[in-house]
């Protein structure tokens, strides 16, 4: 069975490789590449799967999902510049793949010895452009 | 994996009917849809790709190559169209949604390699939602 959470958080970033022109940046990123920034209001949806447990009828408690990906991901990405605040993404380009998969990072190891696995990360980084990643292996 | 999913939006109008069936069959098979006139939907097309992460970009895809591409071969011929009579494809074919995904799907099969290299994005998913009832999807062969 699937549980799915969903957590909101606003954040600015600007997708640029340092190695590359302006000119360059803006043929591969687009607007994403203007060098100020600019923000999103990225949605993301966290998908665990598991056997309901027989005594609680839950396949992983709520308010505790809710409590991890607010730790790991809410508080240090929420009204951040992604680039200069959240690390990797002063190496690396934080576009929605690599957002996506640095949440996953962040929030596989809690779920490491619990009933329930991690299954999906789904980011928003606007309501039409979403990324699905379900781990390195897959 | 990594999956990416872009939302694409077109307004046309459409008539169920099939010169196979008679009218009485047409009414009975397509209901609603059958209206001589035609109606319309606002559609929503997703697609979604998905390939290696490009380690250095950050990329599994050029989003705004693939918009181009989108908008190119389908929004820009169907958007503000009556399908029966302006896409070529459906003065054969019933525009059902069903249909509408596999015209869809064919025409971005046909120029996929001329934008995108062929260890790079792959075409995954098509969905088509014609009402927000209704969501048809078809998984790319």
């Amino acid at each position: 069975m699937l549980i799915t959470r969903k957590a909101e958080f606003s954040a600015s970033h600007v997708c640029a490789q340092s190695s590359l022109t302006l000119e360059q940046n803006r043929a591969l990123y687009g607007l994403a590449a203007n060098p100020n920034g600019h923000g999103h209001n990225y949605v993301l949806e966290v998908t665990l799967e598991g056997d309901p447990d027989p005594a609680t009828g839950m396949v992983f408690d709520l308010k505790q999902l809710k409590e991890i990906i607010h730790k790991a991901v809410i508080e240090p990405m929420d009204h951040r510049f992604l680039n200069y605040e959240v690390p990797p993404f002063d190496k690396v380009v934080p576009t929605a793949e690599n957002v996506a998969a640095e949440i996953w990072n962040r929030l596989e190891p809690s779920f490491e010895g619990s009933p329930a696995r991690l299954q999906n990360v789904r980011l928003y980084e606007t309501d039409d452009l979403y990324v699905d990643y379900a781990g390195a292996r897959k | 994996m990594i999956r990416v999913t872009r939302r694409y939006r077109f307004a046309a109008s459409h008539r169920l009917h099939s010169e196979r069936f008679s009218e009485g069959e047409n009414r009975a098979l397509y209901g609603k849809c059958n209206n001589p006139h035609g109606h319309g939907h606002d559609y929503v097309l997703e697609v979604s790709v998905s390939g290696p992460l490009d380690p250095v970009s950050g990329q599994v895809i050029n989003v705004s190559a693939l918009d181009n591409l989108v908008a190119s071969r389908v929004v820009h011929d169907f958007d503000h169209k009556y399908m029966n009579a302006d896409v070529r494809e459906f003065q054969e074919v019933v525009p059902t949604s069903e249909n509408i995904l596999r015209v869809i799907e064919e025409r971005l099969a046909a120029h996929w390699h001329s934008v995108f290299s062929g260890d790079g994005p792959r075409l995954e998913a098509i969905r088509l939602r014609e009402t927000k009832r209704n969501l048809f999807e078809l998984r790319a062969s």
